[in-house]
C-alpha cells in the first residue's frame, strides 16, 4: 500500500476505525475537529458515533459503551480534557478499556489554540480522583499517531485501562504522507463486560464503588499491581545514539523534531549531541533516561510548556548530570537556533 | 392457595440499603416486575446513579453499571448505542438527576435515546444527609436550608416533568407516586409502559416517582407517605405530561 | 379466611407501612421480638380476617410479604 497525504486529525481517526474502533463519542473543541468530522462521516454503520453536549458527557459515554464491551474512544483537547479527568478516573476504577485523544493546546483557561506541551501532568498525573494512572503515548508526527492509536486499542483491552494518546496541535493540524495499518487488530474477550447478555449464566456489574475499606484497598493494591506490570513491560523510548555525544536533548511529541534539526546544526558546529525521546510518558522511561545520559555534560529537556516533563527527567537522573530546560508556550514553537544557543550557553558560551 | 404475590425475580436476595420506610424499595420492586413480566431481564442493562440509590445495581437481577454523579444518562446512552437491542435504563434520584445531571438528563432526551429513566423525586439529597435539593418544596426544612426553603434565594422547585416534556425529542414523560397501593399500582403500570416503549423503539421515557425520605424529611413512615400525597403532588401534579408512543 | 400472607420476617425493617396499607387491619409490629436485623418485625395477628388484596406486599419497600389467595 502507498502512502496518503493526510492531516493528523483525519489520520489518526482513519486509524482508530481500521484498529477496530466501533464508538465514538466527541464534542468539538479545535485543534482536533477535524477527528470527530472525520468520525462523524466514516464510523462504519454498526458503530457508534454521537456528537456529545460536553466533554463530560462524551468521556461518560464512553464508560458505558467500554462497559458494554465496546471499542470506545473520545477525542478533545486541552480545556476538554480537562473536563474529562472525573470520566477517565472512573474507566480507571471499572477497569474499562478507553482511547483517549488529546491534541493539546496553550494554556491555562481558555488559553489559546495553538500546539502546546502544558498538559504533560494532566496527563500523566491525571486530574482525576484516587489513585490511578493513565497509560500516555506520546507521538511525534502524523505516522507514529496512527501507529499509537492502534497500539492504544490493544493496550486498553490489554490491560483493562484507559490510554491516552497525547499528541498536539501540530501533529493534529499538519499533512504527512502516512500509511495506515489496516490489518485487524484481533479482538480480546471481555467477558466481564455489562452487556446485557445474561445468556452467560450470571450478571455483570461494572462499578468504581467499594464502601468496604478492606475492599477498596485490595482493588488500589490489585491496580498498583498492574500498574507495576505496565511500567515493567509497556516503556518505550527512541534513543538516537552517538558515542561522542556531550549533550543529550530529551524532548518528547513535535519537540523531538525540531529537537533533530537543532542535533545536526550543532554538529556543523562541532558540537555532538544526542535526542532521548520518551514514546511513553507513562510509564516514564527513567531507568534508560539516567542510563543514556550517563557521561554527558548535561541534559537539556526542551518542551513546549513551562517545564513539566523536566521534573521526571530530573527524578530519572537523580542527580547523576545535571538537567537543563528550555521551552516555549503559548502556541510559540522553539526553532533549532534557539536550542542551538541554549545547548551553547550551557557549554559555556562555546 | 395460589400465589398471588411473591418477590419477582429481577431483584437479587441482597437486602435493600435503604432506610426502614423509603419507598426506593416499592420503586426498585416496580421497575423488577415490570423486566420479569416483559422478559426483558436476560437481556437489559441498568445504569445505577450516585445518592441513595447508588448500590442498586447489587439489586437489579440484570447487568448492571454504575456511573458518576448526574451521568447515567450519557452512560446509557453509551450502552444503547453499542447495543440497540438491549433494554437499557437508568434510576436516578434528583439531585442526581435534576441538579448536578440536568445537562445529560435533557440532552439524552433532545437527542431521542432509546432508553428508559426512572427518576425518584423525594425532595432531599437522602445519601448525604438531607440537604436542599432543586426540588425540595418551598420553606421545606433541610440541612442545608434550616429555616426553610427561601425561595426568594434559591428559587422555586424545579419540576421536571413539565420541562422535560417540553424537548421534542422526549418520547413519554409521567409523574406517578408512592403514597398509597392504588398510586403504586399506577406507577406500576407507568414503568412498564415506559419499557414497553423503549421494547417497541418508541424513544425516550421518563417516569418521575414521587417518593419518601421520611427520615430526611423527619416523619414516621406513614406521614411520610400523606406528605407526598398531600405536600408534594400538589406541588408536583401527577400525570401524563407527554405520550407520543400512542 | 380468604388469604395468607407470609412474611420474610428477617428483611423487615419495622417500617409499618404493610401495618397502614392493610384494610383488615390485620398487621402489627411485634414488639415482642427483635428480628436478625435488628427491628421489631411485622406480623398478622388474625389471618381469618385476610383478603388476599396484597396492599400490604404492594406498600412493602422490602420485599418482605407473600399472599396466598384462597382457590375457590
Amino acid at each position: 500500500m502507498s502512502k496518503v497525504l493526510m492531516k493528523g486529525n483525519e489520520a489518526i481517526a482513519q486509524a482508530a476505525i481500521a484498529a477496530g474502533c466501533n464508538a465514538f463519542f466527541g464534542y468539538p473543541i479545535t485543534p482536533q475537529n477535524e477527528l470527530i468530522e472525520y468520525m462523524s462521516k466514516y464510523m462504519p454503520d454498526k458503530g457508534a458515533f454521537v456528537q456529545a453536549e460536553s466533554e463530560l458527557a462524551a468521556i461518560n459515554m464512553v464508560y458505558g459503551a467500554a462497559a458494554a464491551g465496546a471499542r470506545a474512544m473520545t477525542s478533545s483537547s486541552s480545556p476538554g480534557l480537562a473536563l474529562k479527568q472525573e470520566g477517565i478516573s472512573y474507566c480507571a476504577g471499572a477497569e474499562l478499556p478507553a482511547v483517549i485523544v488529546s491534541v493539546s493546546r496553550g494554556g491555562p483557561g481558555l488559553g489559546g489554540i495553538l500546539p502546546a506541551q502544558g498538559d504533560y501532568n494532566q496527563a500523566t498525573r491525571g486530574g482525576g480522583n484516587g489513585d490511578y494512572k493513565v497509560i500516555v503515548l506520546a507521538p511525534n508526527g502524523v505516522q507514529e499517531a496512527t501507529e499509537m492509536v492502534r497500539k492504544a486499542f490493544y493496550l486498553a483491552d490489554t490491560y483493562r485501562n484507559p490510554v491516552i494518546v497525547l499528541a498536539d496541535g501540530v501533529i493534529g493540524q499538519m499533512m504527512e504522507p502516512v500509511e495506515i495499518n489496516t490489518e485487524a487488530l484481533p479482538l480480546i474477550a471481555k467477558p466481564w463486560a455489562s452487556d446485557g447478555n445474561l445468556s452467560r449464566g450470571h450478571r455483570n456489574v461494572v462499578n468504581s464503588l467499594f464502601l468496604n475499606p478492606v475492599e477498596l484497598e485490595k482493588h488500589n493494591q490489585d491496580l498498583r499491581a498492574k500498574y507495576d506490570l505496565i511500567e515493567e513491560k509497556e516503556v518505550d523510548y527512541e534513543l538516537s545514539h552517538d558515542e561522542n555525544a556531550e549533550v543529550m536533548f530529551v524532548a518528547y511529541g513535535t519537540p523531538s523534531r525540531i529537537v533533530k534539526a537543532a542535533i545536526e546544526n550543532l554538529k556543523a558546529e562541532g558540537i555532538n549531541a544526542c535526542l532521548f525521546r520518551p514514546k511513553t510518558l507513562y510509564p516514564f522511561p527513567y531507568e534508560a533516561l539516567k542510563k543514556a545520559a550517563q557521561g554527558k555534560k548535561f541534559v537539556l529537556c526542551a518542551e513546549l510548556s513551562m517545564g513539566q516533563m523536566i521534573q521526571d527527567v530530573r527524578l530519572s537522573l537523580e542527580g547523576s548530570v545535571p538537567a537543563h530546560f528550555y521551552g516555549r508556550a503559548g502556541g510559540m514553537v522553539f526553532e533549532p537556533k534557539e536550542l542551538v544557543n541554549a545547548v551553547k550557553d550551557h557549554l559555556g558560551g562555546r | 392457595m395460589t400465589v398471588v404475590f411473591k418477590k419477582t425475580k429481577g431483584l437479587t436476595d441482597a437486602p435493600f440499603s435503604y432506610c426502614p420506610g423509603c419507598t426506593h424499595g416499592i420503586i426498585h420492586r416496580l421497575v423488577a416486575e415490570c423486566l420479569e413480566e416483559l422478559d426483558l431481564l436476560d437481556h437489559s442493562v441498568a445504569i445505577a446513579s450516585v445518592g441513595c440509590s447508588v448500590m442498586s445495581y447489587e439489586y437489579f437481577n440484570c447487568d448492571a453499571i454504575q456511573a458518576a454523579h448526574g451521568r447515567a444518562p450519557a452512560v446509557a446512552t453509551g450502552v444503547k448505542r453499542v447495543h440497540p437491542e438491549k433494554i437499557v435504563f437508568t434510576y436516578q434520584g434528583d439531585g442526581d438527576l435534576a441538579s448536578i445531571g440536568t445537562a445529560e438528563i435533557v440532552q439524552a432526551a433532545h437527542r431521542g435515546e432509546n432508553i428508559t429513566v426512572i427518576f425518584v423525586n423525594n425532595a432531599i439529597y437522602g445519601m448525604t444527609g438531607g440537604q436542599m435539593a432543586p426540588t425540595t418544596l418551598p420553606n421545606q426544612v433541610t440541612t442545608t436550608s434550616p429555616r426553610g426553603r427561601d425561595v426568594s434565594k434559591t428559587g422555586e422547585p424545579i419540576k421536571m416533568s413539565e420541562l422535560m416534556a417540553t424537548i421534542p425529542g422526549a418520547t413519554y414523560i409521567e409523574r406517578v407516586m408512592t403514597a398509597d397501593p392504588l398510586s403504586v399500582r399506577k406507577a406500576k403500570r407507568a414503568i412498564k409502559k415506559a419499557f414497553q416503549y423503549q421494547k417497541e423503539n418508541k424513544g425516550f421515557s421518563m417516569i418521575e416517582v414521587l417518593s419518601s425520605c421520611n427520615i430526611g424529611w423527619g416523619l414516621s413512615p406513614n406521614d411520610a407517605l400523606q406528605y407526598i400525597k398531600n405536600e408534594m403532588a400538589s406541588y408536583f401534579p401527577l400525570g401524563v405530561y407527554k405520550d407520543k408512543g400512542v | 379466611m380468604r388469604g395468607e400472607v407470609l412474611f420474610n420476617t428477617d428483611r423487615c425493617k419495622g417500617c409499618s407501612l404493610c401495618v397502614h396499607a392493610c384494610p383488615v387491619h390485620i398487621l402489627a409490629l411485634d414488639t415482642t421480638r427483635v428480628n436478625a436485623v435488628g427491628y421489631n418485625p411485622a406480623y398478622c395477628f388474625d389471618m381469618s380476617k385476610c383478603i388476599a388484596c396484597t396492599n400490604c406486599a404492594t406498600m412493602c419497600p422490602d420485599t418482605v410479604i407473600t399472599v396466598k389467595r384462597l382457590d375457590i
